[in-house]
């Protein structure tokens, strides 16, 4: 099975949100890049499948050199080739495209992508790259066995999850659950030695034009200082007379 | 040209989101002065559509649409606009709707907007105000293609009578047969759910271990709320992982969000930014969340969520 991990570059979780240039750029000023938290479970099972059913594993990211360090650390948490086509990541649908591209061309059995990155949280991009190569899509996935060309996936539902049967070629969009948050691997020494031999293919990207274009950014209006009340009375009060929500 | 929205229903009944989403697009009709169509996919009572402004409805009635599958409504629903000639495409943010869209998107050779918090800001060009980094900042975004798809966070615009025909029409998509089956669905049907629920009452590490859920149980179902943890307690295994709320998790959009013995990690906060109302308790004051929230009570969950459950009981026998 060849299989093909989409790795989104974004600022970790504990990032503060920042905009310069008239509000239109993200400051990445003192941001600490990652692999994103969603395509980090799909990477951690393809690892998996690697180890148990002899899978091979590429990584592949849409974006400039700055995003390399992140691609070399998917190859020291085991993956065996990495492939950066060199173009900014614009919308969703042109990360899609590029993506589809490599996966139509490459043959890989199994796509796998994020439910969505923690930056845009577009949640569009696995999506797309099923629906333009004619591959059957899973998302909210939090389950995944795959025997032969037959898949077993289950999907997080709104209230529960749902088990479901098809085959490959598939893409998923991964999250939580498609291993555990303990399961998840810090690169080590030998690893990361490995990693710097590994291949790392930058690819020219296929020319197009985005179909959406973020302009400005702005951040939340702050918000007011908390109340604080000593019984549960005045709370109930509060919430039903002042807020309305009760 | 024409505004398309696809109302979603469960059992055959609509969902709350889809009277949200029919009220926005009507909006965005009349700003662009034409009609909007409503798309039901075996849905029973389509005239309620037209309490919020649907001009017409296209029903659609088809057994092999009974279970949902992304590619046969992704179909129908793309067939539907190519009918009405559409330029606008509404949808929701449920887990259907976003597993979807887009497939719809490519269908339809359009330019994708999801977690929308507004009416588009101008609409030549086309410019809409969306959530990005996990509800951390908002980006104004312009759609450059022709047909324009919208995803209605859940709450961002809320509901807006405005009477109209709701004339309906039987639709008939052609469907292919879908590489795709559904073995099992596991839903409690007797719990609100996390997407569905105006207030959300949720729960962290001050609770010391699984056996005190009880009390947020209970608090839970006087106030007809869905109940959610914190990220540790689901990595503990206390809770299961679909109550998760947070960056990894599951957003929150809720009217009435109540924490209690959450610290308020900047991940939480951002899963939780979209609902109205931020209720915290917890027994350290300097616990981030107090900066986050609305009102605050600074004490021990096992003294005052009980008290709370014995008032809100009263509370809600009395305003029955």
């Amino acid at each position: 099975m060849k299989i093909l991990v989409c790795i989104s570059h974004v600022p970790d979780t504990t990032s503060k949100i920042n905009f310069t240039d008239n509000d239109t750029k993200f400051d990445i000023n003192g941001v600490n890049f990652v692999i994103n938290p969603n395509d980090e479970f799909g990477l951690t099972r393809a690892m998996w499948f690697k180890e148990k059913q002899g899978a091979s594993v590429h990584v592949i990211n849409v974006g400039g050199p700055q995003t390399e360090p992140t691609l070399r650390k998917a190859l020291a948490i085991g993956a065996d080739e990495a492939i950066r086509i060199d173009t900014p990541a614009t919308d969703g649908y042109s990360v899609a495209l590029q993506l589809a591209h490599v996966a139509k061309e490459g043959g890989y059995d199994l796509i796998i992508g994020g439910r969505e990155s923690i930056d845009y949280n577009g949640g569009m991009v696995p999506g797309m790259v099923a629906k333009i190569i004619g591959a059957n899509f899973i998302n909210t996935c939090i389950s995944l066995e795959v025997e032969d060309t037959k898949v077993t996936a289950i999907r997080e539902i709104d209230g529960g999850k749902e088990t479901l049967q098809t085959t490959l070629p598939l893409v998923i969009g991964g999250q939580k659950g498609l291993v555990e948050e303990s399961d998840l691997r810090i690169p080590n020494m030998r690893g990361i030695m490995q990693a710097r031999s590994k291949p790392l293919h930058v690819k020219p990207a296929m020319e197009q034009s985005p179909r959406s274009e973020a302009t400005t950014y702005e951040k939340p209006a702050p918000r007011g200082a908390v109340k604080l009340v000593d019984t549960v009375d005045q709370l109930i009060d509060l919430l039903h007379n002042e807020a309305k929500v009760l | 040209m024409s505004v398309l929205v696809y109302t979603e229903s469960e059992n055959g009944s609509f969902k709350k989101t889809a009277f949200e989403v029919v009220s926005y697009a009507k909006a965005i009709a009349t700003e662009l002065g034409t009609t909007l169509t409503a798309v039901s996919i075996n849905a029973d009572n389509t005239s309620e559509l037209g309490v919020y402004g649907a001009d017409k409805v296209l029903e659609i009635t088809n057994d092999s649409l009974a279970n949902f599958d992304a590619q046969g409504y992704a179909d129908a629903i793309s067939q539907a606009a190519a009918s009405q000639d559409a330029t606008v495409v509404v949808l929701s943010q449920t887990a259907n709707a976003k597993f979807m869209a887009p497939l719809v998107a490519v269908n339809l050779e359009a330019g994708y907007v999801s977690n929308v918090v507004a009416l588009p800001q101008s609409t030549s060009p086309f410019k809409i105000k969306h959530s990005v980094y996990t509800n951390k900042a908002f980006s104004l975004t312009q759609i450059n293609t022709p047909v324009k798809i919208i995803g209605l966070g859940k709450n961002a615009y809320g509901l807006h009578e405005n009477a109209a025909d709701a004339l309906s029409e039987p639709f008939s998509p052609t469907l292919q047969q879908s590489n795709t089956k559904v073995i099992s669905v596991d839903k409690a049907t007797d719990k609100v759910t996390i997407a569905d629920a105006e207030v959300v009452v949720s729960a962290g590490r001050g609770l010391k271990g699984p056996e005190n859920w009880g009390m947020i149980e209970e608090m839970a179902t006087i106030l007809g709320a869905a109940t959610a943890c914190s990220k540790p307690v689901s990595d503990m295994g206390w809770r299961s992982h679909g109550e998760h709320v947070g960056q990894t998790g599951k957003p929150v959009a809720a009217s009435l969000y109540i924490a209690i013995g959450i610290s308020g990690a900047i991940q939480h906060l951002a899963g939780i930014n979209s609902s109205k109302v931020k209720v915290v308790i917890n027994t350290d004051p300097e616990a981030p969340f107090f900066k986050a929230a609305d009102y605050g009570i600074i004490g021990d969950a096992f003294e005052i969520v009980p008290q709370l459950n014995e008032k809100l009981k009263a509370f809600k026998a009395q305003n029955a």
